[in-house]
């Protein structure tokens, strides 16, 4: 089964949306609460992403008997050093944004531990791609 | 009744007109109005008493006891949840009002913010355990507790386990009367003077002990009268002052924080904005937070429904009597109260009442199912279906609980074609 929601750039009144609507949809579909916990915890960490260093874009998730895949998609402009932005700690969030109480340089580190499968791809200019899967 | 689903707040159906307003308030969306009658689904619901506080025709109550239960006991002992006292004015003191409250058949009358008081100093010392999960969540508030169990269970690891104060008093004050008074236990009516239906429902159905140790329940705005009526007729009797202890700022939110001193705290009221932290703990944002004080009522338990003053009125007053109170000694509670006497022995469960279906694969068809119907309703949750929403409606068709003809736009569609 396929949801999609869309992220708007910037949009902080809707931020968390779209994790805590497929939280409700994972629970009534009776996934367990720890897995729940990781899908939870990953979406919300790519819909912050995407709301505040990318120009928007949208979150699908596929839900299946033994898998929940995940696909985070946006409009760019994409990341530089994939290497650098998956470690722990680094950031490029202006002063404003950590004032927010975000831009720990947590996200990424946090989505790959939440995560069986995990690949990250992006095209400086373009696209970020962030696709991944939690065994059920 | 069916013990294991007691639910203190109930509907009455002669002044329930269906009007749809709890349904649309309710947090965990356990009402449904059928026939055009308001009905609680019992699984569903956390006893917050939200339906009490909007129902405009007064036609949802709460089941409590009253003072005729007291002639079943030879000794009755009245426990004034915390939030009582401030429901009067401040020129009556407390004795003045455990005088009036023995005047009405009590023989005892037991002050909870010593429990409240001795519970703070374990709360600290959970804050202080590394290896403790944190942040931990207070129990305090049973309809959070009950909110946790069906919408938050991988949290059920962070809450504190410690008892109540009422039932950590009802405990004490049971074995004192037995010991000191030769009685046997069924001899004693401990009863609690309570402002919400939650911790109504802990007394018949408690979570992490086998059986409280409280008799039943009054409603404070049952008793509350009946106590100012005794009170006008006392003629000045020269009451003593009695000191408040501390415990008694665990009557108004904020008041376990500034009793127990953990600095780490993070104190939230009313039933959506706790909902919504649980959610951020969830999310690992609150790790550095050491503890959470979550009450389902806007102000804390001075905001429960069963009380009868505003609760920013009574908040003023609690604050007024703890203005001079002075702390217990450490020595005193570390030599009366041991820990393991302190805290629930039994496991909390996880609700899964959420849910379609047990089995993944059939819960999937149901969804597809539900998601099928919901494309085909108005999307605009008008409620006069019945359900909550759109989508809840759909779901209960799946669930066989409603039927599309429900909605109202829909039935017409229907007749039209039929024309
Ligand atoms: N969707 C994206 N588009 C462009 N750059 C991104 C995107 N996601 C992450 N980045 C870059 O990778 C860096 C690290 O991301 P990560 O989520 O780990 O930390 P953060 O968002 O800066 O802080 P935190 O997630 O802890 O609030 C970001 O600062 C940003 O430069
Ligand atoms: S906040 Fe207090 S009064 Fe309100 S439901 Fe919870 S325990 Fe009862
Ligand atoms: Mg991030």
């Amino acid at each position: 089964m396929k949801f999609e929601y869309t992220i708007s750039n910037l949009d902080f009144s809707t931020a968390g949306e779209a994790s805590s609507n497929i939280k409700k949809v994972l629970k009534l579909l009776g996934i367990d609460s720890k897995i729940i916990r990781r899908a939870s915890i990953a979406i919300y960490e790519a819909e912050i992403n995407i709301a505040i260093h990318s120009y928007g874009g949208k979150i699908i998730l596929y839900v299946q008997e033994n898998s929940i895949k995940i696909i985070a998609l946006d409009k760019g402009p994409g990341i530089n050093n994939i290497d650098l932005a998956m470690k722990e700690g680094f950031s490029t969030a202006t002063h404003e944004i950590r004032e927010m109480g975000f831009g720990a340089g947590m996200g990424l580190p946090n989505i790959k531990k939440c995560s069986d499968e995990f690949s990250i791809t992006s095209e400086s200019g373009k696209y970020t791609r962030l696709e991944i899967a939690i065994n059920i | 009744m069916n013990e294991i689903y007691f639910h203190s707040v109930t509907l009455r159906n002669d002044l329930c007109t269906g009007c749809t307003i709890c349904m649309q308030n309710c947090p965990t969306l356990a009402i449904r109005v059928i026939d055009g009658k308001a009905r609680i689904i019992s699984e569903k619901c956390i006893d917050c008493g939200m339906c009490l506080k909007v129902c405009p025709y007064n036609a949802k109550t709460a089941i409590t006891d009253s003072l005729i239960e007291l002639q079943q006991f030879k000794y009755n002992i009245a426990l004034p949840s915390l939030s009582f006292y401030a429901q009067f004015s401040q020129k009556y003191s407390k004795n003045a009002i455990n005088l009036a409250l023995q005047s009405l058949g009590f023989n005892e009358i037991i002050d909870v913010s010593y429990y409240a008081e001795v519970l703070s100093a374990y709360l600290k010392d959970l804050s202080l355990n590394d290896s403790i999960e944190k942040p931990i969540i207070s129990t305090y508030c049973p309809a959070v507790t009950r909110l946790i169990q069906i919408r938050n269970p991988e949290l059920i690891k962070n809450i504190s386990r410690l008892e109540s104060p009422m039932e950590v008093a009802a405990m004490h004050v049971r074995k004192k009367v037995i010991e000191e008074k030769n009685m046997s236990g069924n001899d004693i009516g401990i009863f609690l003077l309570s402002p919400c239906p939650a911790k109504i429902t802990s007394i018949k159905n408690p979570i992490g002990i086998e059986k409280s140790s409280l008799n039943g329940a009054l409603s404070i705005k049952e008793i509350f009268p009946k106590v100012l009526k005794k009170l006008f007729a006392q003629k000045n009797e020269k009451t003593e002052i009695q000191q408040s202890n501390l415990g008694d700022l665990w009557g108004r939110v904020g008041g376990q924080r500034d009793v127990s001193k953990i600095q780490k705290s993070i104190v939230v009221d009313g039933i959506d904005e706790v909902a919504k932290i649980l959610d951020m703990i969830e999310l690992g944002k609150l790790s550095n937070i050491d503890f959470i004080e979550a009450y389902s009522c806007v102000g804390g338990c001075v905001g429960g429904p069963l009380n009868v003053e505003n609760p920013f009125i009574a908040k003023y007053r609690i604050d007024n009597r703890c203005n001079n109170s002075s702390p217990i000694s450490n020595d005193e509670i570390r030599s009366n109260f041991k820990y393991e006497n302190l805290c629930w022995n039994r496991e909390i469960l996880p609700s899964k009442i959420m849910e379609l279906d047990t089995d993944i694969a059939i819960a999937l068809k149901k969804m597809e199912e539900i998601n099928a119907i919901f494309k085909i309703l108005p999307g605009i949750d008008c409620g006069a279906c019945g359900s909550p929403s759109c989508y809840a409606l759909a779901e209960d068709i799946v669930q066989n609980r409603a039927k599309i003809s429900d909605c109202i736009f829909k039935k017409l569609e229907g007749e039209e074609s039929e024309n």
